[in-house]
């Protein structure tokens, strides 16, 4: 016991590689929220004034719902009028056409953070629309895109350039009413990504946009809003850190995904976040997403993957409607809570069409002082014949002072319902390190061995290139976290 | 090559071994016997460094040199390798990454290159003749699902593939039938050069019908008792281990 709580420690004392501040003049409006502040927010995009009501719609919507308390998380009351709900890197008038005119300081930090656009611009098939604070500053890949149909482009251009598209699907899988943070998010969006693709399409390349933070007492509010029309194909990929900071920077982000008869979407997270001083818990990301997904129409497919191993909270439940016959909704998870980090993380499956199925994989992490929960709900309709699902959530524990929980809320109003359900939990054990180290491996490697065989089925989901990529991170995650 | 010098063991303020005195040359094999509680898996895992066995007085020496203070990993690093009476369960993580993992270490501390993909697989090949296994046993989990005999094979199997200079085998032989207590013998003795020493610690004398012991150790109550050769354990079977109490 002796020997792994020192790996414990070792691990849990691993400081944060990302922490770094960028050196950008930032275009920030001062601290505070109220109409005039979402008036100017929209008015810096220029914004037709069906949106400009909506965002206002929103706000005293918001006002007038309470901030959700039913999460297993805790942190101080969050004051909203002392952040700043916009900020934007200078010259964005006349922005950048290319890499090469993008920001060297810019172009730096992800190159510290291991993202080389340029390389990656050279490399097979990504196309990266980086969002630096609120505003998208490089969009790669535009050209090949275009010749296929696909539209894929900052929010706030979709706006202008696709306004029919925008109106038409903006709230309609999560409408401001839906909860506290969509709401916010709705009166304040600063920007995101919009994607489009046209029927029979299959997108030609992965898509995918690193978000980072980068703006001090800035809210992030980022929407995204995803469109597969009828028998199209979009794999998205999202990846982000954030430089270290003092104080807590609050994520409210909102998705939104409508896939039609038989369209599939995949939409895939690694998520690396500031988690906060690991030594008192101080700073640190939170992270408040609402990801939502329609199966709208029939034989669609909705896929939810996620590595969750950053911010100090995360309260994120991407969950998908299956509406449409037949349609598949899949969410595969792993959510880490190491030092002082809390997640409360899950999915909701609901099933209204006929024929429908999901699966639940989820990975729950926990180590140091680390708090992980599964929140899922699985909810099959009094139409919905036939459904099946199937949900799996596992916990890991990596020392004696963490814990986790699995909250899974089963609710079936259809008699012809299959559900499946299986939970465990499980420790590293002392005999498993000891095994290992006695055939001449590593702690630390032994560590990355067994959490990577645990993560195995939700790893092997995410595309090749971030499967890797997952798998170092989680390594210097919880490096030093066992002795 | 193993040297044991009086050594005591406790653990949680019980005293398990009460001086031990043993000396191990390479070429060499023997057997250690004796009942349940005897002390037999304590000495083993304290040569391989389990910790939660604390030793109290004595000292381990390994080619001269003391390895009480040194973790189990860089023992292992050293060539010491023991045969786990329970052989661990890993979920998720295949053997073959395991051993390979386990076998590229050994290499790179030796200065020696790290096996490739495919040069691993032909290794692993041969090494799967011997103790007779299945190649699918390459991609099950470490264990995970494993019958008693399929993991002691196993540990005979890592035993061959990572070539230790030091064997300890944990009651190997506990569990298996015929078959499979012949297999794993014919493992021990394919793996036996003069430049290596086994230590195979047993309840029967079984085994010893496959292999050829040097010397045969009974331990009683956290000491060895008596030594000799391959008869001593013919005499214990015949005569059960009252024979040797007080």
């Amino acid at each position: 016991m002796k020997t792994q709580n020192k790996t414990i420690e070792k691990v849990t004392s691993q400081d944060y590689q990302y922490g770094f501040v960028t050196d950008i003049e930032q275009d920030t409006i001062p601290p505070g929220l109220n109409e005039d502040v979402i008036r100017l927010i929209s008015n810096k995009k220029d914004e037709p004034d069906w949106l400009i009501n909506w965002r206002l719609k929103a706000y005293n919507n918001w006002l007038k719902m309470n901030e959700p308390d039913w999460a297993k998380v805790d942190y101080p009351e969050i004051d909203y009028q002392s952040m700043s709900y916009y900020s934007a890197p200078k010259d964005k008038s006349d922005g950048p056409k290319s890499l090469d005119e993008v920001d060297p300081e810019l172009v730096k930090t992800y190159e510290k953070l291991g993202i080389p656009l340029e390389e990656q611009k050279m490399l097979a098939g990504v196309a990266v629309d980086a969002i630096f604070d609120s505003v998208s500053v490089a969009t790669t890949f535009k050209e090949d895109l275009k010749k296929a149909g696909v539209i894929f482009c900052p929010f706030s251009e979709a706006v202008q350039d696709h306004p029919d598209l925008v109106k038409k699907y903006l709230g309609s899988v999560v409408p401001y009413t839906d909860n506290y943070f969509a709401a916010l998010n709705s009166a304040v969006f600063s920007d995101g990504s919009f994607i489009y693709i046209p029927k029979g399409v299959r997108c030609p390349m992965e898509l995918s946009t690193y978000f980072r933070i980068n703006a001090m007492n800035t809210g992030q509010f980022e929407r995204t809003l995803i469109v597969a029309d009828e028998g199209s194909h979009v794999s998205y990929l999202e990846g982000c850190t954030a430089p270290m900071r003092d104080e807590n920077q609050l994520h409210a982000a909102v998705v939104e995904l409508v896939a039609h008869k038989d369209a599939e979407i995949k939409y895939s997270t690694v998520q690396n976040w500031y988690p906060g001083n690991p030594e008192t818990g101080k700073g640190g990301v939170y992270n408040f997403v609402t990801k939502r997904g329609i199966c709208a129409g029939s034989n669609s497919k909705i896929s939810w993957t996620q590595v969750e191993t950053g911010s100090a909270i995360t309260w994120k439940y991407p969950s998908c409607i299956l509406k449409g016959d037949g349609s598949v909704g899949e969410f595969y998870s792993v959510a880490v809570a190491n030092n002082f980090q809390q997640a409360d993380t899950g999915t909701k499956m609901i099933h209204s069409g006929k024929n429908t199925r999901s699966t639940i994989i989820s990975k729950g992490i926990s180590a140091g002082k680390g708090q992980n929960t599964y929140r899922g709900q699985v909810k099959i309709m009094k139409n919905a014949e036939n459904a099946r699902n199937y949900s799996q959530c596992d916990s890991i524990l990596i020392g004696d002072q963490c814990s986790a929980h699995t909250f899974p809320y089963i609710d079936v109003r259809n008699p012809s319902a299959q559900m499946e359900h299986e939970a465990s939990t499980s420790t590293i054990g002392e005999d498993q390190l000891f095994y290992c180290n006695q055939r001449g491996i590593s702690t630390e490697d032994a560590v990355s061995l067994i959490v990577n065989g645990f993560c195995k089925e939700v790893f092997r989901e995410l595309p090749m290139e971030f499967a890797v990529e997952a798998q170092k991170l989680m390594e210097v995650t919880l490096e030093g976290s066992v002795g | 090559m193993l040297e044991i010098k009086d050594l005591h063991v406790k653990i949680e303020d019980k005293d398990i071994l009460k001086g031990i005195n043993l000396t191990v040359h390479a070429g060499e094999l023997h057997a250690i016997m004796g009942r349940n509680g005897s002390g037999k898996s304590t000495l083993a895992n304290v040569i391989a460094g389990q910790e939660s066995y604390e030793i109290t007085s004595g000292d381990i020496l390994y080619n001269g040199t003391s390895i009480i203070a040194e973790s189990p990993e860089k023992r292992a690093l050293a060539g010491i390798f023991m045969s786990f009476q329970y052989p661990v369960i890993i979920p998720g993580v295949n053997n073959t990454y395991f051993l390979k993992a386990a076998l590229n270490a050994i290499r790179k501390h030796q200065g020696k290159t790290e096996l490739d993909a495919v040069e691993f697989l032909k290794l692993i090949r041969k090494k799967l003749a011997v103790v007779e296994m299945d190649e699918k046993y390459l991609h099950r989990a470490v264990n995970d699902g494993f019958s008693g005999g399929e993991k002691k094979k196993n540990e005979i199997l890592q035993m061959l593939t990572l070539e230790p200079a030091l064997a300890i085998l944990d009651e190997t032989d506990s569990g298996l039938d015929i078959d499979a207590l012949k297999i794993v013998a014919a493992g021990v003795n394919n793996y036996r050069r003069d430049d290596r020493a086994i230590v195979i610690i047993t309840h029967y004398q079984r085994i010893l019908k496959y292999l050829e012991a040097d010397y045969v150790h009974v331990l009683i109550n956290g000491k060895i008792a008596k030594s000799g050769g391959e008869n001593l354990a013919e005499q214990l079977e015949e005569k059960g281990y009252s024979w040797l109490d007080n």
